[in-house]
């Protein structure tokens, strides 16, 4: 197991070894997104911007229209709140090849509160055109994803949770962009999920297993662009979707769940995740307790909504 | 070293740039007027005198870069690119239509030859401290000058810029200040003050050029509609290449200046000329094409 921002750190650093165009923007964050671990390996090519999002964002794209692969820093909610209008008309309508490294995703960010929990970050990344939204489970998954953006061309947003989660992928693991991957097969209820909370929902289907649920789990870490195939015909196979996120209930992976399956496979699908409320500061088992997103929390949960069906 | 005669050269083009930007607006039924006739004399000295551009290669990657950052004067650019030969001049005819290369904001995935997209103000400068930074960071030689609007500047994120560049030692970063005086609707004043109902000044009172070099810029100030003073100003500039400061050239200017009814008039920001107003600015225009 290894935090989030370690594995963004030391991918990075890894990568700009063999990749010259690779540049880290940071603004005044990088001991805490770990950028910092660039900063020290490639100085002249760390570029502190202050704390100055919008311009950062700005100056990346003059970066890359010039041939360098620049990947900014900074938490999420400094990109999707506070520097959205250049992301949208200078990266997305570009299509400039800049890689937005979004820190603290969803709710734990190390007891920051609700300023610092952006849970809306996913239904505004996936309503922008040209823009392409990738969420981790894993360590692996991580360095697997930051690997691809690097060498893809184009606007790519990352949603990076802070923190470690429990390994679900091994070393033969291959990002294919849009691919969803299924965590677990099983016949009363599909769980669709992205990010560490697919970690959690596998733990919380391993649970209900032995209480005589049988919950499939699909892991979406390619939020946009996404298989819909995938997600329909992994849901054909069940007569009850729920869809868990570190995000709110609109918009996000649920609402994408939700417009795919009334669209081409109508079935009842109930959304997880937060509704309509902002967080708070607390440690992280309090605010997934909090939110209904433990694995134990989580599969009472389900275990309702199955129940009640 | 530029003369007289050069000048009036540049004169000519300005005069039918201004005429070719403000009858493509009629024709189309909707742009801006006041601010392309603000920048129309600067717009000429950098695309015909000052930059190293090459119509024919728009994506020639030592040209010098260039960014409207007040994008809504797009018409303005258009018509000198136009000039300049990096698009026919008739196809300004579609400025604003369905399909068209040249959008109501500069769409630099449309038209080969811009550096970047505007629109939303503010943004333009951030992407040439990129542009500049890269260039230092690559070893490339090429100079990028960015517009600014004076209302422009009310946008916070100029400011990220205006403080980040000198930090960086930009001397390859040429900004270009259009200081026209007048915003789309402006400032109503303080309680019991009268609304001029004029639009002026963007910034009443304030020293920005004072406030530039605070942060670390090497001013020029220039009248932005006297060649002889646009041209020095610009080269001074881009000579200051390898220098350690990127410079701000402060260009008082008249919105809407060339035309006797349209200058220094708010109204002008975004209006349609009528066909008789277009009669009488051929005219002062020494135009002598057909109006249609």
């Amino acid at each position: 197991m290894k935090a989030l921002r370690d594995v963004f750190g030391d991918t990075l650093v890894s990568l700009a070894g063999t990749n010259k165009n690779v540049v880290v923007l940071d603004a005044d964050l990088a001991n805490s997104t770990k950028a910092d671990k660039f900063a020290k390996a490639y100085p002249d090519r760390f570029l502190q911007m202050g704390i100055a999002e919008q311009n950062f964002v700005g100056v990346a794209v003059g970066l890359a229209s010039v041939g360098f692969v620049p990947w900014l820093s900074t938490f999420t909610i400094f990109f999707t709140h506070r520097a959205i209008d250049p992301i949208r008309m200078l990266v997305a309508q570009t299509k400039a090849n800049v890689k937005l490294g979004a820190a603290y995703a969803g709710l734990l960010t190390g007891l920051t509160g609700k300023t610092h929990q952006d849970v809306e970050d996913i239904a505004i990344m996936r309503a922008m055109p040209d823009m392409t939204v990738l969420a981790p489970a894993d360590a692996i998954e991580g360095e697997a994803i930051i690997r691809w953006a690097t060498e893809y061309q184009g606007p790519v947003y990352l949603r990076l949770a802070r923190d470690a989660s429990a390994n679900v992928f091994d070393q033969s693991y291959r990002f294919v962009p849009g691919k969803t991957i299924s965590l677990r097969d099983g016949g009363d209820v599909l769980l669709i999920s992205t990010g560490p909370q697919s970690v959690r929902c596998l733990q919380a289907a391993e649970a209900l297993h032995g209480q005589g649920i049988s919950a499939g789990v699909l892991h979406v870490p390619s939020i946009k662009p996404v298989n819909k195939e995938e997600i329909v015909s992994a849901s054909e196979k069940v007569k009850l979707v729920i869809t868990v996120e570190e995000h709110s209930i609109y918009g996000g992976l649920g609402g994408m769940v939700a417009e795919i399956l009334s669209e081409a496979a109508p079935r009842r699908v109930v959304r997880f995740g937060i509704e309509d409320r902002w967080g708070e500061s607390a440690p992280n088992d309090y605010l997934l307790d909090l939110f209904e997103m433990s694995p134990a929390r989580l599969s009472e949960r389900i275990k309702k909504v199955v129940g009640g069906r | 070293m530029s003369t007289k005669t050069d000048y009036q050269e540049l004169e000519a083009l300005a005069r039918r740039g201004r005429w070719l930007a403000i009858s493509t607006v009629a024709k189309s039924g909707a742009g801006h007027v006041g601010g392309p006739f603000s920048a129309m004399d600067m717009l000429i000295a950098l695309y015909f005198r000052v930059m190293n551009v090459k119509p024919e290669e728009p994506r020639w990657s030592d040209r010098d870069r260039f960014v409207l950052s007040k994008g809504h004067s797009s018409i303005g650019q258009y018509v000198v690119m136009a000039l300049r030969g990096f698009l026919p001049v008739e196809e300004l005819k579609t400025f604003d239509k369905g399909g068209s290369r040249l959008q109501g904001h500069p769409d630099v995935t449309k038209l080969p030859g811009l550096d970047t997209s505007t629109g939303s103000l503010g943004q333009g400068l951030s992407v040439g401290l990129g542009f500049a930074l890269g260039a230092r960071m690559r070893g490339q030689k090429f100079h990028t000058f960015v517009m600014l609007g004076d209302g422009e500047l009310q946008e916070g994120m100029v400011w990220e810029a205006l403080h980040v560049a000198p930090r960086y030692k930009l001397g390859n970063l040429t900004a270009i200040l259009d200081w026209n005086g007048l915003q789309q609707f402006g400032w109503v004043l303080a309680i019991n003050e009268q609304h001029r109902g004029d639009r002026r000044d963007p910034w009443a009172g304030i020293d920005l050029r004072g406030i530039f070099e605070k942060l670390g810029w090497r001013c020029i100030e220039i009248n932005g509609h006297d060649f002889s003073q646009i041209i020095p100003a610009l080269e001074s500039a881009k000579a200051a290449g390898d220098s350690e400061q990127p410079t701000m050239i402060v260009a008082h200017t008249i919105k809407g200046k060339g035309v006797h009814f349209t200058e220094g008039k708010h109204e002008w920001h975004s209006k349609i000329a009528t066909k008789e107003e277009l009669e009488v600015i051929a005219k002062e225009l020494n135009i002598e094409e057909a109006i249609v």
